[in-house]
C-alpha cells in the first residue's frame, strides 16, 4: 500500500528531475561527482540520505528492493529505509540478491553477482578521495580537472614507507576509465574488484556533500597502486564459521566474554543462502544446538 | 492557446516519468540498448519519445532549444503548458530536440567546463530509423561492442575527443530511444 498523503517514492517531481539529470550526466562521465541539490529527508544524514534521494528517483512501481547495512538486512538502518519505500513508493521488497532489481548499500558490494537489469545505489558519507589531503574544495576541483593524482599516490606510498603495506584498508581509491580518481565509500577493499566490469549500473549518493556519481555497466575500475606493491583486495584468514565459505568477506564476532569469537559472513542473504544449500562452517553444529 | 497544446502529458506523472527514467537510464548507462517509452505526445512533428524524455527531463529550470522543424508555434505552447522550459539558442540550451541536419552544427552546443564537466548539453535526435546495425560502439556501458544507426560519426569521434566534456545525445524514433553519452568510442564498420 501505497501512502498517499506523499508524492511516489516521497520526493516532489521537480527534485526528482533535478537528481535524475545529475545521474545520467555522472553515467555520461565515470567517477566525476555531479553537484546537486540535496533535499532534507525524513531520516538523519548518517543514515544515508544521498542513497535514499538516488534510490527515489531511480525507482518505479515494479521494483523489488533490497537494502542493506555492512552486508546484512536486518539493522535499524535498513529495515527502516526498506519501509520508507515500501510505504511511499509501494514496492516490493527482498533479501535475495538475485531477485532484487533496485539494491540500496551501505558499506559492502554483495557476495552474490549482481546482473543486467539491477542497479546498486551506495550511501556515501565523503565523496571526495582527495579531501583528506585537501581539505577545499575548489582546490580538490581544480585537482580532478588537471588529473593531478600525484600526492594521492605520496599518500599510499608513505602507508607503505611505515607499515610495509598500503594500510588504507576500506574506501580504497579507484581510477575510472582511465581518468577520475574516485572514492568508492567505506566498502572494504575485499570488494573493490566487484567495482569494475560489473553488469549492473552502480549510482553513489552523498547527502550531506550533495554529489552523485555513477559507474555504468563494464566501467574499467583499478584501484590505485604500485608496480612494487600491487594492490591486494584482502580479508580475514579465516573461512566462515556458519556457512564454510572461503571467498566471502566476513565479520569477526564475539560469542561470550570469555574471549570466544567467530568469523562469519558479512553479508547475510549469501550466508544463510549456502546453509540452505547444504553448506558448512566450523561452528554450525553448535548454532543449531543453540 | 489551443487544444493541442493542453493534451499529450502524462496522466500520471510520477509513476509515468518514473518508468520513463528508467528506460532513459538504462538507454545512457548501455550505449546502443533500444528501450520503448510511452505515456506523452507533443504535436508534429515531435515523436513519442522525445515527448517523453522532454517531459521526464526538462522543467522551468532548464533551457530548451528547438531546432529547425521541431521549432513550431505548437511545439513551443506545448513546452509552455506542460514544462514551462524557456526556449533558447542552441548555445545556451541545456536540451536540444531536433533531427541530426537540423541541429547542425553541433559544435554550437555547451560541451561543459573543465572543472564542471556536467553543464554541457544534451541533443535529443530525431531520427528516421533507430535499429543495431551501422557504426560500432565501445567504451563504459558495453560489454565488448554493439552497433547503432547513427546518422554519421565524424561529429561523435570529435565530441569523444573532448571527454570528459562534450554533449551527450538521446535518439528518439517514434516511441523508442537509445543513448550516447560522451564517453562512447564509434567508429566506421
Ligand atoms: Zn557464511
Amino acid at each position: 500500500m501505497t501512502d498517499q498523503a506523499y508524492n511516489f517514492a516521497y520526493l516532489d517531481e521537480q527534485t526528482k528531475r533535478m537528481i535524475r539529470r545529475a545521474i545520467l550526466k555522472g553515467i555520461a562521465v565515470p567517477g566525476y561527482q555531479v553537484p546537486f541539490a540535496s533535499r532534507e529527508m525524513p531520516m538523519p544524514y548518517g543514515w544515508g540520505t544521498g542513497g535514499v534521494q538516488v534510490t527515489s528517483a531511480c525507482l518505479v512501481p515494479e521494483d523489488r528492493l533490497k537494502v542493506i547495512d555492512q552486508g546484512a538486512d536486518d539493522t535499524t538502518n535498513a529495515v527502516s529505509i526498506r519501509k520508507f519505500f515500501q510505504r511511499t513508493a509501494g514496492v516490493a521488497v527482498t533479501e535475495a540478491t538475485a531477485e532484487a532489481t533496485v539494491i540500496q548499500t551501505r558499506h559492502r558490494i554483495p557476495e552474490t553477482p549482481l546482473h543486467e537489469g539491477q542497479i546498486l545505489v551506495y550511501q556515501v558519507p565523503i565523496p571526495e578521495p582527495l579531501r583528506f589531503l585537501e581539505p577545499r574544495e575548489t582546490e580538490t576541483r581544480k585537482m580532478h580537472e588537471l588529473e593531478e593524482y600525484g600526492l594521492m599516490h605520496v599518500k599510499l606510498y608513505e602507508d607503505i614507507a611505515r607499515h610495509g603495506t598500503i594500510a588504507t584498508s576500506y574506501a580504497y581509491p579507484v581510477k575510472v576509465e582511465g581518468r577520475y580518481v574516485m572514492d568508492p565509500s567505506p566498502i572494504p577493499k575485499f570488494d573493490n574488484p566487484k567495482l569494475g566490469q560489473n553488469p549492473a549500473i552502480q549510482l553513489f549518493g552523498a547527502g550531506r556533500e550533495q554529489r552523485i556519481y555513477a559507474l555504468p555497466p563494464f566501467t574499467e575500475v583499478v584501484s590505485l597502486d604500485f608496480d612494487d606493491h600491487p594492490f591486494e583486495p584482502s580479508k580475514a584468514p579465516h573461512d566462515c564459521d556458519l556457512c564454510g565459505a572461503r571467498d566471502s568477506y566476513l565479520d569477526e564476532v564475539i560469542t561470550d566474554d570469555r574471549g570466544g569469537r567467530m568469523f562469519v559472513c558479512s553479508d547475510t542473504d549469501f550466508c544463510a543462502g549456502r546453509q540452505a544449500d547444504g553448506h558448512r562452517g566450523r561452528l554450525s553444529a553448535v548454532e543449531a544446538v543453540q | 492557446m489551443i487544444t493541442a497544446a493542453l493534451s499529450g502529458g502524462f496522466i500520471d506523472a510520477p509513476v509515468q516519468s518514473a518508468r520513463a527514467f528508467r528506460a532513459i537510464l538504462e538507454a545512457m548507462a548501455r550505449p546502443g540498448t533500444i528501450h520503448p517509452v510511452d505515456g506523452a505526445a507533443a504535436p508534429e512533428p515531435l515523436s513519442v519519445a522525445a515527448s517523453v524524455a522532454l517531459l521526464t527531463l526538462a522543467d522551468g529550470t532548464t533551457p530548451v532549444h528547438l531546432a529547425g522543424g521541431a521549432n513550431s508555434a505548437l511545439v513551443r505552447d506545448w513546452i509552455a503548458f506542460h514544462i514551462g522550459a524557456p526556449l533558447v539558442a542552441a548555445e545556451a540550451a541545456d536540451f536540444a530536440v531536433g533531427t541530426w541536419q537540423d541541429l547542425q552544427p553541433v559544435t554550437r552546443f555547451r560541451i561543459g567546463q573543465p572543472d564542471y564537466p556536467d553543464r554541457s548539453a544534451t541533443l535529443i535526435v530525431e531520427v528516421d530509423r533507430l535499429v543495431n546495425h551501422g557504426p560500432a560502439l565501445t567504451g563504459p556501458g558495453i560489454a565488448l561492442a554493439t552497433w547503432l544507426s547513427l546518422p554519421e560519426t565524424e561529429a561523435f569521434h570529435a565530441n569523444r575527443a573532448l571527454f570528459p566534456l562534450g554533449f551527450d545525445c538521446l535518439f528518439t524514433c517514434a516511441n523508442r530511444l537509445a543513448g550516447l553519452p560522451r564517453s562512447t568510442k564509434v567508429e566506421k564498420l
